[in-house]
């Protein structure tokens, strides 16, 4: 089996670019160039030296020892969240925001739903000089507020997203049309594996970078260069997309995607989309969205902004669709256990997206020879607010 | 079931042989702003003589659209507006209106409710063309354009300020209904007048004496927008204006005051378009 994207921008069936006429040119120009762009060693050479020097790439694969203790195997941490503005995100804005210089596009907009994107965004913005715009749900808005500052105190506008669920759907939305209205000057980087071809491919390779260094990283920590399983968080799908990228046609590497299931995968305030999702349409994809019969998409809910999304990226629903990965739905709860799991017995408060993968680790069989790494995508001082409520 | 009308009659074939000038066609997003407005709008559009009416399918997450179209539709689906409801709805209103009547919507909604299904339930109702701004033309070109066809549905594509002359002669091939000009870089929405760069792009579409019939849309709203349009195209479309008109001036009139009220909207607003 094959997992990586056809000559038309499908994974399997999922994939392809359904979108209106008004964007058509911009995302033609794209497809047409990206690989060429990407594959210049100029821009290699760029994407790298940013990666390493501004980034501060290659993160750490750390033992994690107390943990490994816990679920009796080895467990290895692959710490995105050592990066510069704490996430696996700007990896993928690195790469865009010097693609978008290519196009010679001087207008920068983006979605976020943790913050954690649009961070990530504004300061790839600031650091090459270009105009920056961030749509956001009101509900992220509020419950991100220490992203919202740091967007702002980087230079970029934060527009609040008010329509639907005012969620990360919602952003999206807003930032499509965004683009509709200024399709020449303006370039959209998208936050995840998700919209129309060739964004879930582009920002995958950008992610890339994850799986790279854990092939080397495992090799000189174990001796063998792939693990046992592989686990991640599933928004839209990127950090997962990134960690399991030079793994997929490895069968001997259990994937693991963790969903968000709210207050219960079918508690009707959920984003399990694995679970609950069919096939359809969401921004300009083909893949598993949460819809009714009707076709009009539910509103999704998780207490984590970056999961809080009804669609997965075209890879993940191929890859789960065709049984390659596996997925586990985690509740709010049991992720705010994990994270303070984590705290306490490793010293590292992980996002509140990230701890969804650290409870999975509760619902996984586990050999005791198991080698598994976890990708810790993100830092948690941005869900500082939902700690501290908890801890009350 | 019965199936209306003959293989070979279609009303917007018809509209666009007998009429090539200053065709309105009006939008409006069904069951809005009442689940029950549809018929009575629909049929007070037609008594105006008004030319053509697309009917829009209210979609949770409408991308090409602007605030207008957007609030509608949401109240629209608030009111409990689904496909089956939609489709009765037309039904009932096809009795006795001839009004040519195109549905537009998102690819999803067609995709979920059974494509076959919903061309066939079109097809047996009397609609006379789909527009999905979401359906790339080439999977249209592929899978769908025999099945309309079939059912003597006719197709409309979009072309926008940035589409290449040679993309532009292949959406005009493959609009068996008319082109739909998007008048500038945008989603829908009324805006003031129209620019010198929006004229020179409708002049270039217009040199290209493509062999569709051709209608602009997206912020066309009163008497001097639709006239200009009228002057590089077939005629125009005006949504969100009108969407806004109803919400403006209906409140919460029942039965005959209501139809009655409609009426009164539309025809000054079908007054006021005349030159
Ligand atoms: C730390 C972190 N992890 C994961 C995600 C989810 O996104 P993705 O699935 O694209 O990795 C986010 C999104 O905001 C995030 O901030």
């Amino acid at each position: 089996m094959n997992y990586a994207i056809n000559e038309e921008g499908f994974y399997g069936e999922f994939g392809g670019a359904y979108i209106p006429e008004m964007l058509h040119s911009n995302i033609e120009r794209l497809r047409l160039n990206y690989l060429d762009i990407i594959n210049k060693p100029n821009f290699q050479k760029a994407f790298k030296s940013l990666l390493k020097d501004y980034v501060g790439r290659p993160t750490p694969l750390y033992l994690a020892k107390s943990l490994s203790e816990k679920y009796g195997c080895t467990i290895f941490l692959k710490r995105e969240d050592l990066n510069h503005t704490g996430a696996h995100k700007i990896n993928n804005t690195i790469g865009q925001i010097l693609l978008a210089k290519e196009l010679g596009k001087t207008r920068i907009i983006a979605e976020t739903g943790a913050g954690q994107h649009g961070v990530a965004t504004a300061t790839a913005c600031a650091l090459m000089g270009l105009e920056c715009i961030v749509y956001m749900g009101a509900i992220d808005i509020e419950r991100q507020a220490p992203n919202v500052s740091r967007m702002k105190m980087l230079g970029a506008k934060v527009v609040p997203a008010l329509s639907g669920s005012q969620t990360l759907k919602d952003a999206t939305n807003e930032a499509i049309r965004d683009w509709i209205n200024n399709p020449e000057d303006t370039f959209y980087i998208i936050g995840s594996v998700v919209g129309p071809h060739p964004y879930p491919d582009m920002v995958a390779r950008f992610q890339a970078i994850i799986s790279e260094e854990m092939l080397w990283q495992l090799e000189e920590a174990t001796g063998q260069n792939y693990p046992d399983k592989i686990v991640a968080c599933v928004g839209g799908g990127s950090n997962a997309a990134g960690a399991f990228y030079h793994y997929l046609n490895d069968e001997r590497v259990e994937l693991v995607a963790v969903e968000a299931a709210g207050h219960g995968i079918h508690s009707g305030e959920s984003a399990a989309t694995s679970v609950l999702g069919t096939k359809g349409i969401i921004h300009g994809s083909r893949t598993l969205l949460m819809q009714t019969k009707d076709g009009q998409i539910i509103e999704p809910y998780s207490i984590s902004a970056g999961l809080d999304y009804p669609g997965i990226g075209p890879l993940h629903a191929h890859l789960i669709d065709t049984g390659r990965a596996t997925a586990i739905a985690i509740t709010d709860e049991e992720a705010l256990d994990a994270a303070f799991m984590l705290a306490q017995i490793e010293g590292i408060i992980p996002a509140l997206e990230t701890a969804h993968a650290f409870a999975a680790l509760d619902k996984m069989k586990i050999e005791k020879s198991d080698c598994i790494v976890v990708n810790l995508s993100g830092r948690g001082d941005k869900d500082l607010g939902t700690y501290i409520k908890r801890m009350k | 079931m019965k199936i209306t009308e003959s293989a070979t009659e279609n009303r917007l074939k018809t509209l666009f042989e007998r009429k090539q000038e200053n065709i309105l066609n009006i939008y409006f997003t069904a069951g809005h702003p009442q689940l029950e407005d549809t018929a009575k709008i629909i049929t007070a559009l037609e008594k105006s003589g008004v030319d053509l009416v697309e009917v829009g399918m209210p979609y949770s997450d409408p991308l090409a659209d602007g605030p207008t179209i957007q609030n509608s539709g949401a109240i629209a689906l608030k009111n409990g507006m689904t496909l089956d409801i939609l489709f009765q709805q037309l039904e009932t209103v096809r009795q006795t209106s001839n009004i040519p009547m195109i549905l537009m919507g998102y690819y999803n909604q067609v995709i979920q409710y059974g494509e076959i299904t919903f061309f066939d339930r079109c097809q047996q109702i009397g609609i006379d063309g789909l527009i999905l701004p979401d359906l790339p033309i080439e999977i249209y070109e592929r899978d769908y354009k025999h099945l309309f066809e079939a059912r003597n549905l006719r197709s409309t594509f979009l072309i926008t300020p940035q589409t290449s002359v040679e993309r532009i002669r292949r959406i005009n091939a493959l609009s068996s209904g008319f082109v739909y000009m998007v008048s500038s870089s945008s989603i829908t929405g009324a805006k003031k007048g129209i620019s010198e760069k929006q004229i020179a792009y409708f002049n270039k579409i217009k040199e290209l004496n493509l062999d569709k019939p051709r209608l602009i849309g997206f912020g066309i709203s009163d008497r001097e927008t639709f006239s200009t349009a009228c002057r590089f195209a077939n005629g125009a479309i005006i949504g969100s204006a009108f969407i806004r008109l109803l919400e403006n001036n209906l409140k919460d009139e029942v039965g005959e005051e209501r139809q009655l009220k409609i009426e009164k909207i539309i025809n000054d607003l079908v007054s006021n378009l005349k030159p």
